[in-house]
């Protein structure tokens, strides 16, 4: 029942560089690891890091089973938004919060069944497939507020950004909350095993009874779910929506989590615990480099520095020429070459 | 049988005491193997034997633990496909590994395109590639997508492109698995011309027929071992069989004799009443009773592959309809089919049937936890008893039931789908081609286990080409001819002559009306 | 296409038949100046405001506009001019997407003899008879105002975070720029920290908390300045939840004048703000009806004010603004 694909020496890269980014950190910030309470609530950079990691941390969770089953969710931003749009501008009418939360969850899952059923059904490539709804997403979203940014003064929505439980920010609780949830419904039941079997080789799945067009559609809705709680949480942080902004490109940085966390691009075995994992360690970094005092010029450098770096110790080529751990297994644990791109001079 | 040109010091490929490992088991353990100038030399043994583990270190994919590989007297130790090639060690294997995409042409072509200005000449890229596949009697389009073709036009087309770039050692890993007879004399026809020019071939085959028919010299390897070397000339058809097993092979599998009285006395597990698919197959009626072997004889591209896509909902029939128990019954997918009790093995085992990333144990449980939905997990213990439980009694050669499924051979790889099938318990398993690329000791495992499951009453649906093994545990023989069911043979009619006689019949379709070529593997 | 065509060819047989039906009509058109918008979309706040102002201010002037919105692309935006100089309005203003590729599509304006007006952003070209006047703000100067209010109120000592524009932005590099200018004036003032908010309130808010941890739990910090007032609400959030008081265990002064800086200004967390104006097309309304009467050319550059807001006005100013917004 692990969470995670299978060998532990194949987790090294991800613990390692998280590890290793915190104490960066430390030697930057001597304080980096200081935590103390304000006003009932855990308050220190450590902190911040899961708290502003919480929207990818949840996009990655979401993306994770999408980018298994060998697809891509690009609308995951503009989902976001338009489930912070419609939060924000409920709660300005008047809405209750039950209200308000259901509408937002629903507008990101009835966006997930959109892009569920345009691959699942319709058979469209999945990164086309999303894209309608990343450029069109967006402009629902300004269509919600008016191209404006809408505030609102609830305090019971803004409790799901800056709120705590038990001293921990309210962001950091939902992502674990959902991250546990997921892990559940994927390992407990047989979802996972499906997941990854549709992803590795749809046909085969499909010829063995595997309902593929169900889970498919499964992974995009959840997926769209997970986008419209980070939706809230980063409208909630912020006490207003904003249309342009919210979940700009995190996209990319959802996907990039779930790379860093070991799962292939090209589907089949993932771990949930990992992309979030990953979601950490660009967040750490985020964190590391405006504690820092760095010119911001420099940010984006160091950021695909250190990605890069994790990356290559992911590399199958690479991991040939270091040492390995007792009992890593080359074989079993590293992707067989892929045919269009060795194939070609092999005859 | 021999070159002509003289024998020169060196020969062109000496192995001597290769070893390789993997994860403490050694695939590989001082194993010889010698290949001279203008010489067709098989490779034979069965699933484990090190076949592929010789080949992939030969040609760069794996690099040896120990032992010495020299070409033309000169130590090499190439380190990657590409290298391999440039020492003139051209492979083909059995799955095309060339680019669907891309033109015939430019597949032939590929990272040596003729160039003028800088850029890729196509109009004498071309007429190359033409002049290139002519002596193959292939007369293609070489400007349409080589996923367009079959298979066996591809695995020619990878053939011709590997001897094109000047193999001096030629390794042809299973290549006329996916052909039929008629391609199969033509690429004898290239293997000899090749062997005249001094060129080594490495022939990798589970055709023991064509061993005989083409080459000259085998060796035998056993478990990792070399067994032996032998000329084709001095090495009888039982011997090699012998030094292949490790034993003397058991008599041929036996006929059942089940009457045709009381087989139709049986009624129907499943009856399809002018079921078919406009392009794929013409409307047919075909019953199948419990604890019958249906076989369906054809040759390549006749239907046979596609009245069993049908049957299993793989591919959705426009015409006809299905009734399963009496009652009717829809069959718009897969899934309707296991609902239903069918299990299906495809032909295509790498692309329709394996799901490679997943361990044994998970390809065994994958259609019994679809059926029973994803709510209800089968818990982890039992699904390793399943595993356990058909690891043993169908002997898949694994190290453990977590191994990635695409680590093991294609035997066992078969094994294991039909472990997934039998998992379920279906009353109809259907089976593609379960033999095709098997080494001889599955092949007949395999055999014994369709008499067994027909006997315990479950209907069995077989496509083969192989006539011999069809006639060997087949009930009812269905013959099939341009998508065309055309005979039924049933009972005592069941024999190689008359499948043969009603694959060659006359016709009154006037398209066919050109005489087949047939060839009988005896 | 052609259906679009065919539409609009009816549309104007059907203007022209009105037009020949009542002279009396056609005259009174003749007197209302005719001015075609180019805008570039409504990608914020401010810009909707900019539109909307811009009609209100013709209304008040009795000018007819048209307004084209162009989506943020730059083709949509070289259509609209020419869709205007063929219908013959009397003067294009443009608010230029991008700063290149204008010169033959203004060419046609100019041969036409219609005055162009660029609005809020300038472009670039090696002909400036190509347009008559450009409306905008100095941004250079609204930095220099904020610094200068700062130094000021804390008598030109002050430990001050920025929080930047996106990197590269011509907003951010100038507004840094004039408030570097009044820094380097003040040997008290010091920029302890600096980076880039994206002009977002989520980043702004995420910087913020981390300054406040980098400098001692925001006790080093005197001010933040804001390169616009999204990050600065952002900011105001994170120096809240850090137990730190708004407004004056960290005073706050940054620019633009939303309508939302001037509601935290009313409650008592931010200080300032530079009011980068709305109104471009007011001044422009002005410049052009002046020209078109006594042929008098404006200025190159109109420079609208960088007028300095502070909480004492705060709430009249939001009431004015809410709507505007």
């Amino acid at each position: 029942m692990t969470l995670s694909a299978p060998g532990p020496a194949r987790n090294l890269p991800q613990y390692g560089a998280l590890i290793a980014v915190l104490l960066a950190n430390w030697l930057l910030f001597p304080d980096f690891f200081a935590i103390r309470l304000q006003d009932g609530r855990l308050f220190g950079s450590l902190i911040d890091v899961l708290n502003r990691g919480a929207p990818v941390a949840l996009l990655a969770v979401g993306m994770t089973m999408v980018i298994a089953t060998r697809g891509v969710d690009l609308s995951v931003g503009a989902v976001m938004a338009i489930s912070g749009a419609i939060a924000a501008t409920m709660t300005g009418a008047g809405w209750s919060l039950p209200a308000v939360l259901a509408a937002s969850l629903a507008a990101g899952l009835l966006c997930g069944l959109w892009n569920g059923v345009l691959v699942a059904v319709l058979r469209i490539q999945p990164i086309i497939a999303t894209l309608i709804l990343m450029v069109a997403g967006r402009g629902i979203a300004q269509l919600v507020t008016e191209g404006q940014i809408v505030t609102f003064t609830s305090p019971a929505l803004a409790f799901i950004g800056s709120g705590s439980f038990l001293t921990v920010p309210m962001p950091v609780v939902l992502t674990i909350v959902l991250l546990a949830v997921t892990a559940l419904l994927v390992r407990a039941t047989a979802l996972g095993l499906m997941i990854e079997a549709v992803g590795i080789n749809r046909l085969s799945s499909a010829g063995a009874g595997v309902n593929t067009p169900v889970v498919l559609v499964a992974v995009y809705v959840w997926c769209g779910l997970c986008a419209a709680v980070a939706g809230l949480i980063v409208t909630a942080d912020i006490r207003g929506a904003d249309a342009n902004n919210a979940g700009l490109w995190l996209e990319l940085d959802a996907i990039l989590a779930v790379v860093v966390g070991g799962t292939s691009l090209l589907g089949g075995r993932f771990g949930l615990v990992l992309s979030v994992v990953g979601a950490l360690i660009i967040q750490s970094m985020n964190t590391g480099i405006l504690l820092s005092g760095f010119k911001p010029e420099f940010n984006l450098i160091v950021k695909a520095g250190v990605l890069l770096v994790v990356l290559l110790l992911q590399s199958p080529t690479l991991t040939l020429f270091l040492p390995r751990p007792r009992g890593a297994r080359p074989i079993g644990t590293v992707k067989p070459p892929v045919a269009p791109t060795s194939g070609g001079a092999k005859p | 049988m021999t070159a002509s040109t003289a024998p020169p010091s060196a020969p062109l490929l000496a192995i001597r005491g290769l070893s390789k490992a993997f994860l403490g088991v050694q695939a590989l353990d001082g194993v010889d193997f010698t290949l001279r100038h203008g010489e067709i030399h098989a490779l034979l043994g069965e699933n484990g034997a090190g076949k592929s583990t010789l080949i992939k270190t030969l040609t760069g994919v794996y690099q040896r633990d120990g032992g010495t590989v020299a070409l033309e007297g000169r130590e090499i130790a190439p380190r990657g496909v590409e290298e391999a090639q440039r020492l003139h060690i051209g492979t083909v294997y059995q799955e095309v590994n060339l680019l669907p995409n891309l033109s015939v042409a430019e597949n032939l072509f590929l990272g040596r395109q003729p160039m003028r200005w800088g850029l890729v000449d196509r109009g004498a890229m071309r007429r190359r590639a033409r002049a290139v596949l002519q002596p193959y009697g292939l007369s293609v389009d070489v400007t349409a997508p080589l996923g367009r073709f079959s298979v066996a036009t591809q695995q020619i087309i990878a053939i011709a492109r590997a001897v094109d770039m000047s193999a001096k050692v030629l390794i042809l890993d299973e290549p006329t698995a996916s052909l039929d007879a008629q391609e199969v004399a033509v690429l004898f026809k290239v293997m000899r011309t090749l062997r005249s020019r001094g060129i080594g071939i490495v022939f990798v085959t589970h055709f023991l027929d064509q061993v005989y028919e083409v080459c000259d010299s085998i060796t035998v390897l056993r478990n990792g071992r070399l067994v032996g070397e032998r000329r084709t000339a001095d090495l009888p058809r039982l011997d090699l069989v012998a030094m292949m097993l490790g034993r003397e092979l058991e008599a041929a599998a036996h006929r059942i004799d089940l009457g045709p009285a009381e087989l139709d006395s049986r009624p129907p597990l499943a009856s399809f009443k002018g079921f078919g698919k406009a392009r794929s197959v013409e409307p047919f009626d075909l019953d199948i009773r419990p604890g019958e072997v249906v076989a369906l004889a054809g040759l390549l591209g006749s239907g046979r592959t596609e009245t069993v896509r049908l049957v299993f909902g793989m591919d959705r029939a426009d015409k006809g309809e299905a009734t399963v128990d009496g009652r009717p019954a829809r069959l718009r997918g897969p899934r309707d089919a296991v609902r239903l009790g069918f299990g299906f093995c495809p032909e295509d085992r790498k692309k329709e049937g394996i799901v490679g990333e997943l361990s044994v144990r998970e390809n065994i449980i994958l259609a019994l936890q679809a059926r029973q939905g994803w709510l209800k997990p089968i818990p982890r213990r039992r699904q390793e008893e399943i595993a356990d439980r058909f690891i043993r009694l169908l002997d898949i050669r694994t190290p453990d039931a977590e191994r990635p499924i695409q680590l093991l051979s294609g035997g066992n790889q078969q094994k294991a789908l039909l472990a997934r099938w039998l998992a379920t318990e279906p009353r109809l398993l259907i089976l593609d081609e379960p033999t095709r690329g098997i080494d001889v000791g599955a092949h007949a495992e395999i055999i014994r286990l369709i008499e067994r499951l027909c006997a315990d009453g479950m209907a069995l649906l077989v496509v083969s080409s192989e006539l011999e093994e069809i006639v060997a545990y087949s009930r009812r023989v269905v013959v099939l001819r341009d998508r065309r069911h055309v005979a039924e043979l049933r009972g005592g009619e069941v024999s190689v002559e008359r499948i043969v006689a009603a694959i060659a019949s006359e016709t009154p379709n006037p398209i066919a009306s050109e005489t087949p070529n047939i060839e009988v593997r005896q | 296409m052609s259906r679009k065509w065919v539409i609009s060819a009816a549309t104007a047989a059907a203007a022209l038949m009105i037009g020949f039906s009542g002279l009396g009509a056609v005259q009174a058109a003749d007197k209302k100046l005719v001015v075609g918008f180019s805008q570039i979309g409504s990608e914020s706040g401010w810009r909707a405001a900019e539109t909307k102002t811009a009609k209100a201010e013709a209304d008040k002037r009795g000018i007819d506009l048209k307004i084209s919105d162009a989506q943020q692309k730059q083709e949509n935006q070289i259509k609209a001019v020419r869709s205007f100089v063929a219908q013959g309005v009397d003067a294009i203003f443009i608010a230029p997407v991008v700063a290149t590729g204008w010169d033959s599509v203004l060419k046609e304006a100019k041969e036409a003899k219609i005055p162009v007006v660029l609005l809020d952003r300038q472009i670039e070209t090696k002909d400036p008879s190509l347009y008559m006047t450009a409306v905008t703000s100095d941004t250079v100067h609204e930095g220099r105002v904020a610094g200068e209010w700062l130094a000021k109120q804390t008598g030109g000592k002050c430990a001050v975070v920025e929080l930047q524009g996106t990197v590269g932005s011509s907003p951010a590099i100038n507004r840094k720029k004039g408030f570097d200018e009044i820094v380097a004036k003040n040997p008290g003032m010091k920029i302890v920290r600096t980076q880039s908010g994206d002009f977002t309130r989520a980043k702004g808010k995420e910087v913020m908390e981390s300054f406040i941890k980098a400098e001692n739990g925001g006790k080093g910090i005197c001010a933040v300045y804001a390169h616009n007032d999204d990050m600065a609400v952002g900011a105001i959030q994170a120096i809240k939840e850090a137990g730190l008081k708004p407004g004056k265990d960290i005073l706050v002064v940054s620019i633009d004048g939303v309508p939302d800086i001037f509601k935290a200004m009313s409650e008592g967390e931010a200080n300032a703000t530079v009011e980068l104006t709305p109104n471009m097309a007011g001044p422009a309304y002005d410049a052009l009806i002046a020209f078109k009467k006594d042929g008098k050319a404006p200025p190159k550059w109109i420079q609208t004010e960088s007028a300095l807001f502070t909480p004492d006005t705060a709430k009249a100013e939001y009431e004015r603004r809410k709507d505007a917004y």
